[in-house]
């Protein structure tokens, strides 16, 4: 669902530590510029940076993570869905974000780590994964409103991702964003059959996006001043808008949505500017962001915990599958014998 | 971690007939029956396909990137393989 800037300024602004850098180094790195400069895609097997692989490993997976994480807030919802046509789309819904995960997993292992590693890494709670999907949802309202901002954070995030330098990352992002625009629409669908229900749907309505309306200005990653990694991952043609930029677009889009479900963004400093045709909106509260960065949010150990339980008792079904294959194995062998 | 020698497979589709198999990413399985089977749920949920193909990705043979320049340079310069090289008055017609 959404790839976030999560790496604080230390660990990422780090300099890899002073080594000789021979000519011919030198010359490739000169080359691969070129390359991205002129918009030529980087594939699997083309020499690339040390940098540029490990900082595309590290956001791929994290964006992995973030859709195998996603499933759960919404998952919470599937056996409570009010009608068979909400229960459906939910159920395609959380389907889908564990399909974008495959595909993102895929495209960091063409980047030489692999599958296990990775989900190694989430399960020991060492891998980061998107701060918004450690909120609680507990109201049917909730998923609406995930659909509706979530999910529209995300695609405000995304959609530059599938012109990213990398070949196989920004075709998984084409497919991904292909899809996920079925995701924001039906979240908006669902707040408009609220919102023009009862006083006390209504009231769930904006209770919804009093929750999420600021969590999802976290999704966009720190202010660009605060992000140090933003000038390369630009250089890269990794990141083609700062978090900033893509924050402001995020909330232009969305005021108008919110007036139109008659709903409150829960912001007093909340206004439009005639001059430079944007809203401007209140400080985000960073110590929140930071905190859950740190696993300290409302539900971090919950969502780990989680997936633990669903990689240990899918033990038994995994082994099976590999006793099997090597059943069908065995037999084929005899037949060709 | 139990599922390590699990291999992987390049999934190619077709979209439908009349088109060829094209690559649209890669999954791990047990066997082949089981690549199949998962890239139906992975690859095709919106009807992007009517075939699949799963190919083990250690079958596939791949040249070296660094060789592009002496594989793909030489068709460069050779512009008399195209037809537009070719010099024909207009009043020649069906040519």
């Amino acid at each position: 669902m959404y790839t976030q800037g999560l790496d604080a300024k230390t660990e990422q602004g780090a300099q890899p530590s002073p080594r000789l850098v021979t000519e011919q180094e030198t010359a490739l790195q000169g080359r691969f510029q070129e390359r991205v400069d002129a918009e030529e895609k980087i594939e699997p097997r083309d020499w690339m940076p040390e940098g540029y692989r490990r900082t595309l490993v590290r956001q791929i997976s994290q964006h992995a993570h973030s859709e195998i994480v996603g499933m759960l807030p919404e998952g919470n919802w599937i056996t409570r869905a009010p009608t068979l046509r909400r229960k459906v789309a939910l159920l395609a819904k959380v389907q889908d974000e564990g399909g974008h995960g495959l595909y993102l997993y895929s495209a960091a292992e063409t980047l030489g780590v692999s599958r296990d590693e990775l989900i190694g890494q989430l399960l020991s709670g060492k891998a980061k994964y998107s701060s918004i999907f450690n909120y609680p949802t507990p109201t049917w309202a909730d998923i609406g409103a995930i659909g509706w901002l979530v999910d529209g954070a995300a695609i405000m995030n995304q959609v530059p991702l599938c012109r990213c330098s990398y070949g196989p990352y920004a075709r998984a992002m084409v497919r991904i964003c292909r899809e996920e625009s079925f995701h924001q629409r039906q979240g908006y669908e669902l707040m408009l059959a609220l919102a023009q229900g009862t006083a006390e749907q209504k009231r769930m309505a904006q209770d919804a996006l009093n929750r999420w309306w600021w969590p999802s200005l976290m999704m966009f990653g720190p202010s660009d001043n605060q992000s140090a990694h933003s000038a390369q991952n630009m250089a890269w043609k990794i990141k083609r808008f700062s978090n900033d930029e893509l924050r402001q677009r995020f909330v232009d889009a969305t005021v108008p949505q919110a007036e139109f479900l008659g709903l409150t963004i829960p912001d007093p400093e909340l206004r439009f500017n005639a001059e430079t045709g944007h809203y401007e909106f209140g400080a985000i509260d960073w110590t929140e962001f930071n905190e859950i960065l740190k696993g300290n949010g409302p539900c971090n150990r919950e969502r780990i915990e989680a997936r633990q339980k669903a990689w240990d008792d899918g033990a038994w079904v995994r082994e099976a599958a590999t006793a099997h294959a090597a059943k069908r194995k065995q037999r084929a062998l005899k037949k060709a014998g | 971690m139990d599922r390590k020698d699990w291999p992987l497979f390049e999934i190619f589709i077709r979209p439908k007939n009349g088109l060829s198999h094209k690559h649209v990413g890669s999954l791990h399985a047990a066997d082949a029956r089981m690549a199949l089977d998962n890239a139906r749920d992975v690859y095709t949920r919106r009807g992007e396909g009517v075939s699949i193909w799963a190919v083990p990705a250690s079958s596939i043979a791949a040249s070296d990137p660094t060789d592009k320049a002496s594989l793909f340079d030489p068709a460069d310069d050779k512009v008399y393989r195209h037809p537009t090289f070719y010099d024909i008055p207009a009043d020649v017609k069906n040519i």
